[in-house]
């Protein structure tokens, strides 16, 4: 009973953030809405439900089930895919790896130079 | 003879979601089975095999996508709760959040920016066509949000979502390896830069490696679905501007 209230609760919120956004026309997509507004909930009452967390849990252990169908969708598209696979291949392989290097120096960098102003630990660079 | 019974069967087989819907969950189980099996190891992702066998097996059977996909769609579904799912660990991460939230801003909006810039930007250089520069643009961000931004700019939704699932296996196989070779060792760094850059897959790798990884990876997956809705219809009109397709 837990898990279906949850499942309801998490269901709710992303309808709710579906109409919303439709109704004052947010380029924001309906369940990015219906999160931000469940997280605002939580803040809020101070602690996260027993049964929004069991079944937020179940949902994000199993997140890469969620996108098989869509990759199977691949061979909808072979044909275009073929067509431009250079381009495809190349500006995702480098992009992605150009995102990941760049983001984790940053954030490296910058936790370096904000969240440091009282040394908690030795770093050994200072 | 059999033939005639065997042939009605498939006949209402083939027409049910039940049977895209049970052979995706079966196919994942096994996929699932034989990365744990390889000692997780990020070559055997359970995304890759199980994608690989359902386009054989579908392949084989003459079955078209959207005959599967009526099964299919039940798991592809559950994105949207997911996503909304996800404002649980980004809560009970808050207070570390709370302490890091000028650094992870920072990174955040240089990670989004430099995903959807550098994507357009290649895709546009090696003679890609507008259509594949706008489906590629969104394509660190996570499959729902990413196919609504997709049609908005004028890219195919659909071809979004699998390159989408791309992004998501080229971050989990490298990703690892490449925090290795830069030297970054921090957990909360490397949560960032896989959340940011391959949302729910790299996310389900991160937390593999450590918990505290996966919720900055979840963290990071949530954050950047909402920055990039909000930025990269704007980035798009400002490439467009600078450079000319």
């Amino acid at each position: 009973m837990q898990f279906l209230n949850g499942i309801t609760l998490l269901l709710v919120y992303q309808l709710v953030g579906e109409i919303t956004v439709r109704l004052l026309g947010v380029p924001i997509p309906g369940p990015v809405l219906g999160m931000v507004m469940l997280f605002v909930t939580l803040m809020i009452r101070g602690k996260a439900p027993e049964s929004v967390d069991q079944a937020s849990t179940a949902l994000l252990s199993h997140l890469s089930l969620l996108f098989v169908p869509a990759g199977v969708g691949m061979m909808a598209h072979f044909g275009r895919i073929a067509d431009e696979w250079v381009p495809i291949t190349l500006a995702l392989l480098l992009s992605t790896i150009i995102t990941m290097v760049a983001t984790a120096l940053i954030m490296q960098v910058t936790t370096r130079w904000f969240a440091k102003p009282v040394s908690e630990k030795e770093g050994g660079d200072e | 003879m059999n033939e005639p019974g065997l042939k009605d069967i498939w006949v209402y087989l083939s027409t049910s979601p039940l049977l895209g819907l049970t052979i995706t969950l079966v196919a994942y189980g096994l996929a699932y089975r034989l990365y744990l099996k390889t000692n997780s190891n990020p070559l055997a992702n359970p995304v890759v095999t199980s994608v690989a066998m359902l386009i054989i097996l579908l392949l084989a059977t003459g079955t078209s996508y959207s005959d599967y996909f009526e099964g299919g769609q039940f798991v592809h579904f559950l994105l949207g709760p997911a996503t909304v799912a996800l404002a649980v660990p980004l809560y009970q991460q808050f207070s570390r959040l709370r302490q890091l939230w000028l650094p992870v801003t920072i990174s955040l909006f240089c990670g989004v920016v430099i995903a959807a810039g550098s994507s357009i930007g290649l895709a546009r250089l090696l003679g890609g066509s507008l259509e594949i520069q706008m489906s590629l643009a969104p394509k660190s961000a996570t499959a729902p949000v990413a196919m609504g931004i997709s049609e908005k700019i004028g890219g195919l939704p659909s071809l979004t979502a699998v390159l989408v699932v791309i992004t998501g296996i080229t971050g989990a196989v490298l990703g690892t390896k490449l925090f290795e070779l830069i030297r970054v060792r921090d957990d909360t760094a490397k949560g960032i830069a896989m959340g940011v850059a391959a949302h729910g897959i790299g996310t389900a790798r991160a937390f593999q490696v450590s918990s505290q990884m996966g919720a900055f990876s979840g963290l990071a997956m949530a954050l950047s679905a909402f920055a990039t809705a909000l930025l990269v219809p704007w980035l798009v009109d400002l490439l467009e501007a600078w450079i000319p397709a």
